[in-house]
């Protein structure tokens, strides 16, 4: 499993703290479900502890930007 | 001068800011700094793209024009026969609309340091990775209707190359099903059949059943392909199953790759289908030599996977996501969408373009979007 984290592919994943989460839902004036998603199970989340209600960060590689970061709210199924 | 470039880091993007670093001369004055990033932020947020903007359809048609200019062909490579590849309009169509199957899975696979030099190895590894079925290294198949047997010449020679011996072949088919009685004798497999309710019928069954058992290799993988790429060896693979080669150890598992976007999503994750489908629709776009913006591909891309699974274009797709009946009814197939709206008694808010569109109201883009607001004096 470690080295799929490694995939070209995958960029990298950071499970938010209870206070990030909050500032981020505050400073765009969203709540959770507003954000994307991702599945809990989804392969890249395999070493993070998540759960349903987490917000996941993921800094991209951007062709444009150089480096962006996303987020996505974890949910079940 | 580093506490200044930190100030700017929300106001301007990462790749901004390194470039400026990169032409600013080594002596510059604070105020200067100053002056040149205030000057870049100004010119940065003009460029954004403005609240209310319909980027979407922009992106659409950004995306749509370049594909009537596109070919509608398959492509062959060169020196291979069984080996073509999607490429054009229907290759675009394949990957916007989701498609589990596609039509021409590929894999590139990358080797580690001492396999990926172009030896021996690599030879073997690539006829280990190809799924060999047994009606390609038997040369006849017989049946024996009166003690219900059914016997397999196999071709040793072919057998020798895999490394394969003919008991291990024998193996192979009895491990597919547990009512195969199997005996060996030199280059002849004789498969005795003792299943209930014998009849010439399912003896034939199993016949067919057997010729596609696979003996050696990955399941899915038709055709190997090593190639030579800048100063390395890889394997090109037709067929795909990226989950069991990505365990292999002489595999690099870093850059191997498929084409396959819904085998991506389900074992590398949603973000790396969104680059995926970002990486596999470029591809087609500059292989016609046409030029679309790649922002409009990342829109799309984002779209397809903001549920966390990757869904197409399509009515059961992104469409079937959207909150209003008359939009959805607009797509495809409008009357099942408003009779199953009437029936479960569904709500449309108009809260998006195409229903107000239809109400001949105003829509919420541009300078639609924004409400007016304001204090009755009493």
């Amino acid at each position: 499993m470690a080295e799929k984290k490694q995939h070209i592919l995958v960029p990298a994943h950071k499970k938010l703290s209870e206070k990030e989460k909050e500032e981020l839902l505050k400073k765009y004036n969203i709540t959770l479900k507003d954000l994307p998603k991702i599945l809990a199970k989804d392969p890249a989340l395999a070493e993070l502890d998540v759960k349903e209600g987490d917000v996941v960060k993921i800094l991209r590689k951007s062709r444009t930007a150089g480096e962006s970061s996303y987020y996505r709210g974890v949910v079940n199924g | 001068m580093e506490e200044i470039y930190k100030e700017y880091e929300d106001k301007l993007n990462p790749a901004m800011l390194q470039e400026i670093r990169a032409n600013v001369p080594e002596k510059i004055s604070h105020e200067k700094l100053k002056q040149i990033l205030d000057k870049a932020v100004e010119i940065y947020d003009g460029s954004k793209v403005s609240p209310g903007e319909c980027i979407g359809l922009i992106a659409a048609q950004s995306i749509g024009e370049p594909g009537t200019q596109m070919v509608l062909n398959t492509f062959h490579f060169a020196g291979v026969a069984e080996m073509n590849v999607t490429m054009g309009l229907p290759r675009i169509i394949e990957v916007l609309d989701a498609t589990k199957n596609i039509s021409t899975p590929m894999m590139e696979i990358y080797l580690k340091k001492p396999y990926c030099d172009g030896g021996e190895e690599i030879k073997k590894i690539a006829l280990s990775i190809k799924e060999i079925k047994l009606k390609d290294v038997a040369t006849e198949f017989s049946i024996n209707i009166a003690d219900f047997t059914i016997t397999i010449t196999v071709d040793e020679e072919k057998i020798k190359n895999l490394s394969l011996t003919v008991s291990q072949v024998g193996k192979a088919i009895g491990k597919f099903s547990k009512n195969l009685d199997i005996k060996t004798e030199k280059n002849v497999i004789v498969a005795k059949v003792s299943q209930k309710g014998e009849s010439i019928n399912t003896l034939y069954k199993v016949k067919e059943k057997i010729k596609e058992v696979s003996i050696s290799g990955m399941k899915g993988i038709k055709q190997v392909l090593p190639v030579r790429r800048g100063d390395e060896y890889i394997i090109l693979t037709a067929g795909s199953n990226i989950k069991t080669i990505l365990q292999l150890e002489y595999v690099d598992a870093e850059r191997t790759i498929t084409n396959d976007i819904a085998e991506i999503a389900d074992v590398l994750g949603i973000e790396a289908a969104r680059e995926a489908i970002i990486n596999e629709v470029k591809k087609v776009i500059d292989s016609q030599g046409l030029k679309v913006d790649i922002r409009h591909i990342m829109l799309v891309a984002d779209t397809m996977c903001v549920s966390g699974k990757v869904k197409g274009i399509t009515r059961y797709g992104v469409v079937s996501e959207k909150s209003s009946v008359l939009a959805r009814a607009s797509f495809e197939t409008p009357l099942k969408h408003i009779i199953r709206a009437a029936v479960v008694g569904e709500e449309d808010m108009l809260t998006s373009v195409i229903e107000n569109v239809m109400l001949n109201q105003p829509i919420p883009i541009g300078t639609g979007l924004p409400g007016l607001r304001s204090k009755i004096r009493k």
